[in-house]
């Protein structure tokens, strides 16, 4: 374990490097990127101006919203950073036979595919989310307890490992497609759901939507139970929220790796 | 060698036929992930319909900005025919690509002419895409059929048809003319990303432009919406499907789609101009 993680930071620090080298181009990422949130957040304040509440009598508020954005970003920007970028070449890879080089290294295929790569500039969001949420949180009627102050990082982890799960399954999609150019496309797309409070799934679409994307593709975990935990009192439902959060989070840890261990068996090289 | 077979008889036609085969194989070799691609676009306007129904739950409005929940259901639907017509993946990206790896360079000596072949390149694409895209676009708009206010009369049908049309033409050429931008940057992909923060915010693909009547400008009487209106952002999503719900009527529709053409002209002259101007200081070295 301490060998991957000296070569992890190893793989950072080039990565940091090769960011450092072309500065003004990370400055303009770090911009871009935070041109997309700023959007996004301008997007959420004028649906604020039309409504009082995201769904009648859920809680979600304007502050209480806003700290389940900033829970969003800071969850996505670790995604965005860390394994992301990885992720995306393996579509080249795959077509090209570049795989092959990854699978005759002594080390776990699963990890250099998925960790070769950190994108330091999608960090920006992250930090403006960190901010978002004191900004947020200042403003609410209460303050946490201190038990969530101690179960917040640990659901924020919960919800990166069910991210990286995703991203490690869609990786085995790519392996047994051939091509996968739409991986980061249906990231997005799925992780889409994950945007805004369980509640506004609601009614006879809603309803099974809402059960599938909390415990089949629990992507509704990702964000809802964190948010839901430092922006709404901590009492009866959403203590069994926290359970199921890291549950799942063991869960898809498992079974995107047993997933990845088919696909690369199914592998068949595409170079000479 | 028979003098026909010399000159075929609309050798024009004949070389765009032949582009529009290749890229159809090209699109059509991938299937799984192009297949995979086309069904995932449906997925972010669910999450809408749902945020949109939980604000409505929450206020006691009937409409915002005189979109009731169903107009607004219907209006992001609409969209995402609009955006089938007028969003260009990959194109802007493509073209600075092949002008930083020297691919660009064969264009230059064959007797084609680029915009043509991406044209041509880009009606192929949207072919195939409509051809997949109709079986999950058309049960889509059958199960959603209740959002829709009824068909409208053949004049706006027909207008709703050109709007497309051209916006199909204003999505190519502004992308083509940025992806020319290559021939002056080495690295173009922030610009695009940038563009595309524009494009998304303005084009009202995100919520109905009509919601920006009341956020002011600064300027007096001027509000955010008065200005975008002027922009090319809203023809490729927001003015077709403000069209077909009956949003933009009578003089302002024949006004409006005249500055849609206008815009259209404006960015294929632009285009042209990147092309020719680009092309005179481009240098390629080596094989």
């Amino acid at each position: 374990m301490a060998r991957y993680f000296s070569i992890f930071l190893t793989f950072a620090r080039a990565c940091l490097v090769r960011d450092m080298t072309f500065r003004a181009n990370f400055v303009l990422e770090c911009l871009t990127s935070l041109g997309w949130m700023s959007m996004n957040l301008a997007f959420y304040l004028l649906v604020f101006q039309f409504t009082p509440e995201i769904g009648k009598g859920t809680g979600w508020t304007r502050e209480p919203f806003f700290a389940f954005v900033a829970t969003g970003l800071i969850i996505n920007s670790i995604v965005q950073a860390l394994f992301m970028p990885s992720a995306e070449e393996l579509t080249e890879m795959v077509r090209t036979g570049g795989l092959d080089g990854v699978l005759v290294q002594p080390l776990d295929a699963q990890f250099l595919l998925s960790m070769h790569r950190v994108d330091f500039s999608s960090f920006a969001n992250g930090f403006v989310g960190i901010g978002l949420l004191g900004w947020a949180l200042a403003r609410m009627d209460h303050a946490p307890p201190t038990v969530v102050w101690l179960l917040y990082p640990l659901l924020i982890l919960c919800g990166v490992a069910i991210l990286y799960s995703l991203v490690i399954m869609l990786a085995a999609a790519t392996i047994l497609l051939g091509r996968n150019q739409s991986l980061y496309d249906f990231w997005f797309y799925l992780t889409n759901f994950s945007r805004y409070p369980a509640e506004i799934y609601a009614g006879p679409w809603g309803g099974p939507l809402r059960a599938l994307c909390t415990f089949v593709i629990p992507i509704l975990l990702v964000v809802n139970v964190p948010a839901r935990v430092i922006a709404q009192p901590l009492e009866g439902q959403a203590w069994g929220l926290v359970w199921l959060a890291v549950t799942a989070a063991v869960a898809s840890l498992v079974v995107s790796r047993l997933v990845f261990q088919a696909a690369l068996a199914k592998y068949r090289s595409a170079s000479s | 060698m028979s003098r026909a077979d010399a000159t075929p008889p609309f050798p024009g036609l004949r070389a765009w036929w032949t582009m529009l085969v290749i890229c159809l194989e090209e699109r059509l070799a991938y299937r799984g992930d192009f297949i995979l691609g086309t069904a995932m676009r449906f997925l972010p306007i669910v999450t809408q319909v749902f945020l949109w129904t939980a604000v409505f739950a929450a206020t006691t409005r009937s409409d915002i900005a005189g979109y009731s929940r169903t107009d607004i259901v219907a209006y992001y639907l609409l969209t995402m025919v609009t955006r089938a017509f007028s969003s260009m993946p990959g194109l802007a990206g493509g073209i600075a690509r092949s002008v930083r790896d020297g691919s660009i360079k064969k264009y230059l000596v064959q007797p084609v002419d680029y915009v043509s072949f991406l044209l041509a390149a880009r009606i192929a694409h949207k072919l195939v895409y409509y051809l997949v895209a109709i079986i999950p676009f058309a049960a889509v708009f059958f199960v959603c059929r209740g959002y829709f206010p009824p068909v409208p009369d053949a004049a706006t049908i027909g207008a709703f048809t050109l709007s497309l049309v051209l916006s199909f033409l204003l999505g190519f050429f502004m992308e083509a003319t940025l992806g020319m931008l290559g021939f002056w940057f080495l690295e173009v992909s922030s610009i695009i990303f940038a563009y595309m923060l524009v494009q998304y915010l303005l084009s009202g693909h995100m919520f109905p432009l009509d919601m920006l009547a009341g956020v002011p400008t600064g300027l007096a009487g001027v509000s955010v919406a008065d200005v975008v209106r002027w922009l090319p952002f809203e023809y490729t999503a927001y003015f077709p499907a403000a069209v077909w719900l009956g949003k933009i009527r009578g003089a302002e529709l024949a006004r409006s789609l005249a500055i849609e053409a206008a815009w259209v002209v404006a960015m294929a002259v632009a285009c042209r101009i990147a092309w020719w101007r680009g092309t005179r200081r481009y240098s390629a070295f080596g094989g």
